[in-house]
């Protein structure tokens, strides 16, 4: 008990000396980093989760041919799950005489169980989200087929033997479906209605579906009952297989993030460790003076732990909260990234991890040099040049290093992944810590040319060489990826902006039938509208790959939702369109016309492993088909220009029936030209996508302006690193500035010394950080992004200016002390 | 068991190795020293004083020879034991007063109860500074007092527990001549008041000459 009063007694009054104000700062920045990005991440993997529960309408879809049983319905009632049913059929629906092959869905109350309905007054008017069903007797037609019937709310529309009355205009329902020509104009209806049309006779084509969700735990026993006691022929789907690249993606860029604050928790380590060496030298002649007065070993070693343990429960509190208003902030900068603008609360995990950071970081870098603050002899009383024995390398360096490890790992627990960061962190580290002394020598060199105070100033960088070198690598880090990512943002910006034409299409049109090609097209161009080229669509089903069967299992290519067995947009084209890049084989001359070639886009390549020459067979409307990969080609999705996976060489495909495509830029306002185009031509399908463009442009700034936002710690544990160096340089600073002024200097040229030797230390790192950012800037844009990368010397002027207003403003705030005070106070002390 | 005497050294030596070689700095010293006696240790810089003293306090250990403090065999004792033992039996006062800068006057005259494990120790703190005449200083921080006052709280420490030997190492060597002396007469007073052997290095041959006896080193050796 006396312990722990005296080690709080005197750490509250250290603390209000200041003399903790660094560990603590250190310690609170990386849980700040560290739990900012843990929050952030749990949160939108929470939310992509809740968007792929959006795409089924559900947690758990069932999906059947037949009518889903009663029994699965009450087993989930039993559990505390909530169900619904839908039951959707292909039907032609009449306005009067005029009528439209439609896609009905038949709901029950309480759809969808996740995402919502958005419904407007009017066709393609603004979606608000419903809170019901349509009522029995009315139905919500989409805007599609409003538009292809003519009609508006209050109309009455005919399916089968009914007449229902329309009570809003559908305007997007959550699992729509995602292929362009699987789209047909829908209506949704309740499905007590569904009798009265009389739409459902034996033979007659239905799919029917039961939606599941709920709590995360019963909906997973919920799974294993249903496998378990499921028909066969009936097909379940939950959110872990609903949308697997989106997970991927997320869990990729989470990772990004984590290693991204795990820079900042690193440099802030190299900060405690500093700040511990100079806790511990400041508290030897308390020790050996506890000693004397009869405090065991064990005694003043747990006061100086039980201080470490209450720093670092403060640091992580203070760095959680720190770190949660962080992610508040950084979930309102990239608002639109996500599709959900309600996110769920994060959990509590990153409180967990955040204290455990800060205790892994004392005990690696600061418990070292405090156990020896243990061995300190009470003989320290009399004998002020006796301190603790030396410690074992081991102990010294054993702990810092394993802790940094453990760290890495956590962050990346793939071994190769973890050997590749390992690794690469080493080199970054050397390299910079290579260049770094490099400069400092130089500039040290140049000392003779300058004026006193100036050399005043850069003599000190080199006497403090080891401290000079770890703080321009730790504010180069900072610095450096700061600057990179500006870069990025801008090459992203710019070279979008310079690659594409300034009206880029925002309109897709699908499923154009092939005679009334030329007629859609005039119409398109007397509407101002400029149309792009038009392709044709056959749609086919790839069956083998160099004669085996893509359903295979043993091909590994099982997978029912995959990329090799789905029905696929087939085309043919005789040109290579600019926005397309033959990586691999050849493109066809005009001679190959007719030849069984095709051309496959890179992501084919990527995910079925198939390459030049090889041999695929396709099943186009039951027909056949063998084919050779003649080329592997790199698209430029971006474009929005109509791309496609497959392309076949002219002379193949035209037998077969299919339909045609296009885009097109349609001038602003232009909405009532389209309720006209999609009554004139019912059967095209029409995509906006001026709103999805705008929304990818602002996704790309906010998420480079999301990881920038991350990479702001790093400066921030910069900054630290720099008030730890100070800090431990504070006695020598002070008595020099003393010296100095009883010699005669002015207070101004103390000052001009100190400002001197951190304006060049913050124009080194800028320096360094600008020369590292154009390198990785150059590859990044070259390698990863395939943009034109050109030179720009505004991050150079940014670095080395930033760098040096930075540090030398952070500098003299730390060091102000230092000068302010009397040179006779210091040097009778 | 040996009678009356509180601090007694046999044979003391004290060698460390130097770049010339082994280097004796107390050299095969023996002294008895009993219950309530003064004691100066004086001598010329480099004479061993401090060394002997800390030799005598179990700060040190010895190469050779043995210390008996209250009874116990120093020699015997591992560092925590000779802790234990000064928590009970020594005070100490120094030259460069060693008052921990984080506690306030009140608190560092405190520590020494509650390490011995005194229950009561704010009263008898707050009595015992009193008797320095600092009762209205108690809350001051080290840094808010003058020298003397940081050395009468430092005896305040060093008495408070009552030890049985007290050992002060050059106590008013930071002093000017007129707070030293005002130091050393609370020193020798409390001394007196409470029965304490006191122990005492110092070049101040005036304070010397107030204690009952005067050992004169040389060399590490007793003179």
């Amino acid at each position: 008990m006396r312990l722990v009063r005296l080690a709080l007694r005197m750490l509250s009054r250290e603390w209000r000396s200041g003399e903790l104000g660094v560990l603590l700062l250190a310690l609170t920045v990386a849980v700040a980093a560290l739990t900012g990005v843990g929050f952030l991440v749990s949160r939108i993997s929470a939310a992509v989760a809740l968007q792929a529960s959006a795409v089924l309408a559900a947690d758990i879809r069932l999906g059947s041919p037949q009518p889903i049983e009663e029994r699965y319905f009450a087993e989930a009632t039993s559990e505390g799950i909530s169900s619904a049913r839908t039951t959707t059929l292909l039907s032609v629906v009449f306005n009067g005489e005029v009528s439209q092959l439609t896609s009905v869905t038949a709901v029950t109350s309480g759809y969808p169980l996740r995402g919502h309905l958005l419904v407007a007054p009017e066709a393609f008017g603004k979606g608000t989200a419903a809170s019901s069903v349509p009522a029995a007797g009315e139905v919500w037609p989409d805007s599609r087929l409003l538009a292809a019937i003519g009609g508006q709310v209050g109309s009455r529309l005919t399916i089968g033997a009914a007449s229902l009355r329309v009570a809003r205009v559908l305007i997007s329902k959550p699992d729509q479906g995602s292929t362009f020509a699987e789209l047909a104009p829908s209506l949704i209806m309740n499905v007590s209605d569904i009798p009265s049309t009389q739409l459902i006779q034996a033979g007659s084509r239905v799919s029917y579906a039961g939606l599941f969700a709920g709590d995360r735990r019963k909906i997973d026993g919920f799974k294993a009952w249903l496998i378990a006691n499921k028909r066969a022929g009936e097909r379940l789907r939950d959110i872990t297989e609903a949308s697997p690249q989106v997970r991927n993606a997320v869990d990729r860029a989470g990772r990004f993030l984590s290693l991204a604050s795990l820079v900042s928790v690193l440099l802030c380590a190299i900060a405690v460790a500093m700040a511990a060496r100079r806790y511990v030298t400041r508290h030897l002649d308390t020790v050996a003076l506890l000693k004397t007065l009869g405090a065991t070993r064990a005694f003043t070693l747990g006061v100086t732990v039980l201080q470490l343990a209450a720093l670092a429960l403060l640091a992580a509190g203070v760095g959680a909260a720190l770190g949660f208003v962080a992610q508040e902030w950084l979930l309102r900068t990239i608002r639109g990234l996500l599709a959900t603008t309600d996110l769920p609360g994060p959990n509590l995990a990153p409180l967990g991890m955040g204290f455990l950071t800060a205790v892994a970081l004392l005990a690696g870098f600061a418990l070292p040099p405090i156990l020896q603050l243990a061995r300190v002899p009470a003989l320290r009383v009399l004998r002020r040049d006796v301190g603790p024995p030396p410690p074992l390398v081991i102990l010294a360096f054993g702990p810092a290093v394993a802790v940094v490890l453990l760290l890495i790992y956590w962050t990346v627990p793939e071994p190769k992944l973890f050997g590749y960061f390992t690794a690469g962190l080493a080199a970054f580290v050397l390299v910079l810590t290579a260049a770094g002394s490099l400069l400092v020598n130089l500039a040290g060199r140049l000392r003779g040319r300058v004026g006193v105070a100036w050399r005043f100033g850069v003599a000190n960088l080199s006497r403090r060489r080891a401290e000079s070198v770890v703080q321009l690598v730790a504010f180069g880090t900072g610095i450096m990826v700061l600057l990179l990512l500006g870069i990025l943002r801008a090459d992203l910006n710019g070279d979008w902006q310079r690659t594409l034409p300034p009206n880029l299409p925002n309109y897709f049109f699908v499923n154009i039938p092939p005679a009334s090609r030329e007629q859609f097209v005039s119409f398109l161009n007397d509407q101002g509208a400029r149309t792009t080229k038009v392709l044709p669509i056959v749609r086919g089903r790839l069956t083998s790959i160099n004669g085996k069967p893509v359903e295979d299992p043993k091909s590994g290519r099982v997978n029912e939702e995959g990329f090799a067995t789905r029905e696929q947009n087939l085309t043919w084209s005789a040109e290579l369109g600019a926005d397309n890049r033959v990586v691999s084989g050849r493109w066809w001359q005009p001679g190959d016309a007719g030849k069984p070639l095709v051309s496959l886009a890179s992501e084919f390549q990527e995910s079925l492993g198939v390459k030049v020459g090889d041999h695929l067979s396709f099943d186009i409307a039951g027909e056949s088909l063998e084919v050779t990969v003649a080329s592997i080609r790199k698209v430029k999705w971006d474009t929005f220009q109509p791309n496609f996976f497959i392309v076949f060489v002219p002379g193949v495909l035209e037998a077969a029936a299919g339909t045609y495509m296009t885009s097109a830029y349609f001038t602003p306002g232009g909405a009532h030209s389209l309720a006209q185009l999609a009554h004139r031509f019912p059967s095209v399908s029409i995509f906006d996508i001026d709103e999805l463009l705008t929304q990818v442009r602002a996704v790309l700034d906010k998420a480079a302006l999301a990881v920038q936002s991350v990479f702001a710690f790093t400066l921030l544990a910069g900054l630290t690193v720099l008030l730890a160096a100070v800090q431990s340089s504070r006695d020598e600073r002070r008595y020099e500035s003393a010296m100095l002024r009883t010699l005669g200097a002015s207070r101004a040229t103390v000052l001009q010394g100190i400002l001197a030797e951190f304006i060049t230390l913050g124009a080194l790192a800028g320096l360094l950080a600008a020369l590292g950012a154009s390198v990785g800037a150059y590859f990044l844009t070259t390698r990863w992004l395939e943009l034109r990368y050109t030179f720009e010397a505004l991050p150079w002027l940014e670095g080395i200016f930033g760098g040096a207003l930075l540090v030398a403003a952070s500098g003299w705030l730390a060091t102000r002390g230092v000068i302010n005070q009397p040179p006779l106070k210091t040097l009778r002390a | 068991m040996i009678r009356n005497s509180v601090l007694k050294a046999e044979n003391l030596s004290k060698e460390v190795s130097s770049p010339e070689g082994s280097l004796t700095i107390v050299n095969d010293v023996s002294l008895d020293i009993v219950a309530g006696e003064s004691v100066a240790v004086t001598g010329s810089s480099g004479a061993g004083k401090s060394t002997l003293l800390a030799l005598l306090a179990g700060l040190d250990t010895p190469t050779r020879g043995r210390v008996f403090l209250a009874g116990e065999d120093l020699t015997r004792l591992d560092e925590d034991g000779r802790a234990r033992l000064r928590a009970q039996r020594v005070g100490f006062v120094f030259q460069s007063f060693h008052l921990i800068p984080a506690l306030t006057a009140l608190e560092n005259v405190m520590l020494p109860l509650e390490l011995a494990g005194i229950s009561d120790a704010r009263r008898i703190a707050m009595d015992t500074l009193a008797g320095v005449r600092l009762g209205a200083r108690t809350g001051h921080y080290p840094r808010q007092l003058s020298g003397g006052e940081q050395q009468r709280v430092a005896i305040a420490r060093a008495f408070v527990t009552k030890p049985a030997v007290l050992f002060a190492d050059e106590p008013t060597g930071n002093l000017d001549t007129g707070t030293g002396t005002r130091v050393g007469e609370l020193l020798f007073a409390l001394n007196t008041h409470e029965h304490t052997t006191l122990v005492l290095v110092t070049h101040d041959q005036e304070l010397a000459a107030r204690c009952g006896r005067v050992i004169r080193m040389e060399g590490g050796r007793v003179l």
